[in-house]
């Protein structure tokens, strides 16, 4: 058993420790929020946060995650309830299929929680390993400017 | 072969009439010795063991009984506490000295050398009074012996002894300390070292030419002792001390097998007796200090290495996917064996690497890798350099979780 500690819930998994965290996440947890897109870190879709820092987690076995605290798109805010990233994604109506939304979104906080004041050109470079098929990037970028503002308070 | 050659010692021994001796009268033992004399016997007992095979298990203490296999066949430990009619409680200190040290009962009998009066034949008339005056201040037990399972005549025996037993104490070797001297004759004799940890002949004799290369006990392979050892990292003195004492030593093994026993009667031993066992066993090993350092690094290096098997685990969740693979499957990177970055001498390529990836620059194509930055902590990146490197086949790098600590504070 491998205990993860999921948006501040610990949770024990019965799965492989080799088994990708993403796995675990959609098929043990029912956490869909995160993306299978590549399987090889190289689309982005399935990006969640460890200890405030974006990972992939189809690349990322759970046995190395015990005692990290990992953040998923559902610790973000719900449906009901969501929070400033998520706001600002729904204001900027940034989404288009959707499918990357999550894992930017968490790439995305990951960037304001270490650099709230963050410029375009550094959510752009933070943005880099995320693919978006759609071609909503405009909009993606100013969500995430948009949610820095309403984390700093201003609405 | 064995059992042939030792059918043919037993015709001789009927024709030459290598016989028993004149038995040595029955008394009734003293039941009383001085303080000390008992107290330095109970030592003395701890360090010849006597426990081991005169005390079966669950039984009580010298009853006998306990079975030791031999290759001749099983033989059992006797009854030696003061008991008159099955222990020894009627043996002078004559017929206990004789047993002792020249290998016959007080009938006069030849005793089979699974005793190892061919050890204790060495003991000074002091310590085997002070033997003997522990052993009959021990609670008395009647308890029948049980018949051994070796199917050799006693007689046999004698012609045995006569080939392969020298009577006599041990003489001291003037070039050494006193310290060592000491050790050598707890050792040589009623320690008995010799008696597993030295290899036997067909007919149960150790070879003398080959003193502590080794030897068979019970199932066990004792370990050699002397320069062959094959201890990775060489016995020193305060090693071997520790491990006498407690079972344990640092960089080494705890014990296990028959030596358990061994340890449990050392534990009671005094300092200074165990230092003198340390001393002379330690200088069995006649390598030379270099080449006993170099040994000690060489284990201390693979053991290093060994670290790696947590780092395996990061490796099988982390990177198998696709290196184990290889590039001839879709999705799959180059086996890892041959990656250069495994191959010079600073683990800090392989770390930028794995913490960074290999991502072409914006907008270009180039090759391409993950980064696990985030991913993983400091100590599961340094435990997946170290396997890595092992992957190589070449010496470890040093200090990996320094590099990987400047790493992660942006030192590099």
């Amino acid at each position: 058993m491998t205990k993860l500690e999921i948006n501040g819930r610990v949770q024990e998994v019965d799965a492989d420790p080799a088994t990708p965290l993403l796995y675990v996440l959609r098929d043990n947890l029912g956490l869909n929020g995160a993306k299978f897109g590549c399987g090889l870190g190289q689309c982005g879709a399935c990006v969640v946060m460890a200890d405030g820092e974006a990972i992939y987690s189809c690349l990322t076995p759970i046995s190395v995650l015990e005692k990290r605290k990992i953040r998923t798109l559902e610790g973000l805010g719900s449906a009901e309830q969501p929070g400033p990233m998520q706001r600002a994604f729904i204001e900027e109506q940034a989404a288009q299929c959707g499918y990357c939304i999550p894992g930017v979104m968490l790439r995305a906080q990951a960037l304001l929680e270490r650099s709230p004041r963050a410029s375009e050109a550094e959510v752009r470079a933070a943005l880099q390993p995320h693919l978006c098929r759609c071609g909503t990037h405009m909009r993606i970028v100013h969500a995430v400017l948009r949610a820095g503002e309403l984390m700093r308070g201003k609405s | 072969m064995a059992f042939r050659v030792l059918a043919l010692f037993g015709l001789l021994s009927i024709l030459v009439g290598c016989a028993a001796r004149e038995s040595v009268a029955q008394v009734d033992a003293p039941k009383s010795f001085p303080r000390e004399q008992v107290v330095k016997g109970a030592e003395l007992a701890h360090i010849g063991n006597c426990m081991s095979c005169h005390t079966a298990q669950g039984g009580k203490p010298y009853a006998g009984g306990t079975p030791l296999k031999t290759p001749f066949g099983t033989i059992y430990g006797t009854n030696i506490t003061p008991d008159a009619e099955t222990g020894i409680g009627g043996w002078p200190l004559e017929a206990f000295s004789r047993a002792m040290r020249e290998g016959l009962d007080r009938e006069g009998r030849h005793l089979f050398p699974a005793f190892p009066y061919d050890h204790f034949t060495k003991l000074t008339d002091e310590d085997v009074a002070a033997l003997y005056a522990f052993i009959m201040t021990r609670e008395p037990v009647k308890a029948e012996n049980r018949r051994n399972g070796v199917p050799i005549p006693r007689a046999a025996v004698g012609i045995w002894k006569s080939r392969y037993f020298t009577p006599g104490r041990l003489q001291p070797d003037p070039a050494r300390s006193a310290e060592w001297n000491r050790g050598a004759y707890l050792v040589e004799g009623l320690g008995h070292c010799g008696a597993c940890h030295t290899p036997r002949n067909s007919l149960g004799a150790e070879k003398k030419d080959q003193a502590f290369a080794g030897g068979e006990v019970e199932g066990w392979h004792a370990p050699a002792l002397d320069s062959a050892s094959p201890s990775p990292v060489p016995w020193t003195v305060e090693a071997m001390q520790a491990y006498l004492r407690n079972g344990i030593a640092d960089l080494h093994p705890i014990s296990a097998g028959p030596m358990v026993d061994v340890v449990h009667g050392l534990s009671q031993v005094s300092d200074d007796a165990l230092r003198a066992i340390s001393v002379y066993t330690a200088s069995l090993d006649k390598r030379s200090d270099e080449e006993r350092r170099r040994a000690r690094e060489a284990a201390l290096e693979r053991a290093r290495t060994a670290v790696a098997l947590k780092g395996h685990a990061v490796y099988d969740g982390a990177c198998a996917d696709c290196h184990n693979r290889g590039r001839e499957q879709e999705g799959g990177a180059l086996q890892l064996p041959l990656g250069t970055a495994l191959t010079i001498p600073t683990p800090r390529n392989l770390a930028y690497i794995i913490r960074d990836g290999i991502l072409p620059h914006e907008g270009e194509r180039g090759g391409w890798m993950p980064p696990y930055a985030g991913a993983l902590t400091d100590e599961q990146l340094t435990d997946l350099l170290i396997y890595l490197r092992a992957l190589s086949g070449r010496p470890a790098w040093a200090d990996v979780a320094g590099e990987v600590r400047k790493l992660s504070k942006g030192e590099r």
